[in-house]
């Protein structure tokens, strides 16, 4: 069942609707809710390779529904550490659980100031509203 | 920036929370609840489409079986009145301008369905018809217990007029673009509420554009704008048996030549054997590109139509597809994807 609309107050928000979760130099990254509920059911999810880098702002894999593919966006810049091989296999997890087990990647942070770039849940909740 | 227009369904589509999309110039419901869940709906059980947006063009009348017969590549007269018939309109290069389904009323009356986006190309190339879009709302109700819950029946590829159909007047024909049995009901756009309302009633899902087209490409039907075009001919198409050669239509003479010559290339079905999903447009090293491509809620898999190179056209030959600069395998499978199980 797709999950209720929520948004986490321990997380921080990229404008294109990906969230970061910061655990010292380390950050799980997904999308919201809002950006799966705008896909419809998730369909594919294609990886960024482990160990590869990702920019800040810049398209690091796709998700797919039936009808549309989206990039992803990286919130922050870092080194792939670890992609969640349960989307992969079963993409629909992110519909189900966008904050928890339909996690996309964890990076290790080459810059822990970008952070402060992010929008805190409030900022985010404001954009969203505004869409 | 063009205003869109509404079937007469618009408001109950966006009461059930519908996804609201432009297509071919008309706002139309995309999905309800999911695409996937729909699609089930239609494969399992039943599931109503509002296709008002298609068209309309009538011709009655002295002549009108002579001039359709010049125009129209299916051969009018392998069908009896109350019959329906699949056939294409082609351009003087044998061109698709459109592929509709013609219902004989009479030897000389002809109502033909049209797709939504080319009724202005197809009112041009049969300018004798009369445009009567306007008068008709139309809902497709498909799948295998589709008919049992409307307390009706009608054959394959038949029809009938003035039929009650849950206290709605109605055209009943046994068509629709699902594989699925089935029928499509047009009516006056004022019942169109009404009839909707019954429908739903009886326990049919509400389907949107979304299903429709997954539906229609694990059957291999062709989408006019993506797999078929006035750049491509039915014999590149695989749509020969739609064209009755041995009669003069429009074009008639390149699709002569280009049956007996071999077309250069083909629209194949294939499956992806590594994972992503094909999308229109995308390359295919062995020629062309993809056409029409999606998830195939049966298969699990990524599935697609697209042309080839002739030489590249069998089953089970491999492919390339290039999904945004990855290359990725697939191979080419006889059509269609999916059949129904004859009951």
């Amino acid at each position: 069942m797709a999950a209720e609309e929520s948004y986490p107050d321990d997380l921080r928000y990229h404008p294109e609707h990906d969230w970061a979760r910061i655990e010292g130099d380390v950050a799980t990254l997904g999308i919201t809710w809002y950006a799966q509920d705008a896909l419809g059911e998730i369909v594919h999810y294609e990886p960024p390779d482990e160990g590869s880098s990702l920019a800040k702002d810049e398209s690091y894999g796709e998700v797919e529904s039936v009808k549309a593919v989206s990039d992803v966006i990286s919130p922050l810049t870092g080194e792939v550490v670890g992609v969640n091989a349960k989307v992969v296999e079963e993409p629909e997890t992110i519909n189900d659980d966008p904050y928890g087990e339909g996690w996309l990647v964890r990076i290790r942070l080459t810059d822990s100031a970008e952070v402060d770039d992010l929008l805190d849940v409030a900022a985010y909740r404001k954009l969203v509203e505004e869409q | 920036m063009q205003t869109l227009r509404r079937t007469p369904l618009f408001e109950r589509h966006a009461a059930l929370g519908a996804r609201l999309v432009p297509f071919a110039g008309w706002e139309m419901p995309v999905q309800y609840t999911g695409i996937g869940e729909e699609h089930r709906a239609v494969r399992t059980r039943a599931g109503v489409f509002d296709v008002s947006h298609m068209g309309q063009l009538l011709l009655a009348g002295e002549g009108a079986r002579e001039y359709l017969q010049a125009r129209l590549t299916n051969d009018l007269d392998r069908i009896d009145d109350g019959h329906a018939q699949y056939t294409l309109l082609t351009n003087e290069e044998g061109g698709i301008v459109d592929d509709l389904i013609a219902y004989r009323r009479g030897g000389d009356d002809y109502l033909l369905v049209v797709n939504a986006s080319n009724v202005a190309a197809d009112h041009a190339a049969l300018p004798e018809t009369e445009d009567v879009s306007d008068r008709w709302a139309l809902l497709a109700v498909q799948g295998p217990e589709a008919l049992e819950l409307l307390g009706i029946d009608v054959e394959p590829f038949t029809f009938r007029e003035n039929s009650d159909v849950l206290g709605v007047r109605c055209l009943v024909a046994g068509t629709g673009y699902t594989g699925e049995r089935g029928c499509e009901l047009g009516c006056a756009p004022e019942d169109a509420g009404r009839l909707w309302d019954a429908v739903l009633d009886r326990g049919v899902v509400p389907c949107g554009l979304g299903a429709r087209d997954t539906l229609r490409l694990e059957v291999c039907y062709p989408l006019h704008g993506n797999d078929i075009s006035p750049e491509r001919t039915p014999i590149e198409a695989g749509l020969g048996w739609a064209c009755a050669l041995e009669k003069d239509f429009t074009g008639a003479e390149v699709l002569r030549r280009q049956k007996d010559e071999g077309p250069d290339q083909k629209l194949v079905a294939f499956v992806m054997d590594d994972p992503g999903i094909p999308r229109t447009g995308m390359p295919i090293e062995e020629g062309g590109e993809v056409t029409s491509g999606t998830l195939s809620p049966l298969l699990g898999k990524g599935i697609g139509l697209g042309f080839v190179d002739a030489a590249h056209a069998a089953p089970e030959t491999p492919i390339t597809i290039d999904l945004r600069g990855r290359p990725r395998r697939a191979r080419i499978v006889p059509k269609p994807f999916y059949k129904r199980e004859e009951t």
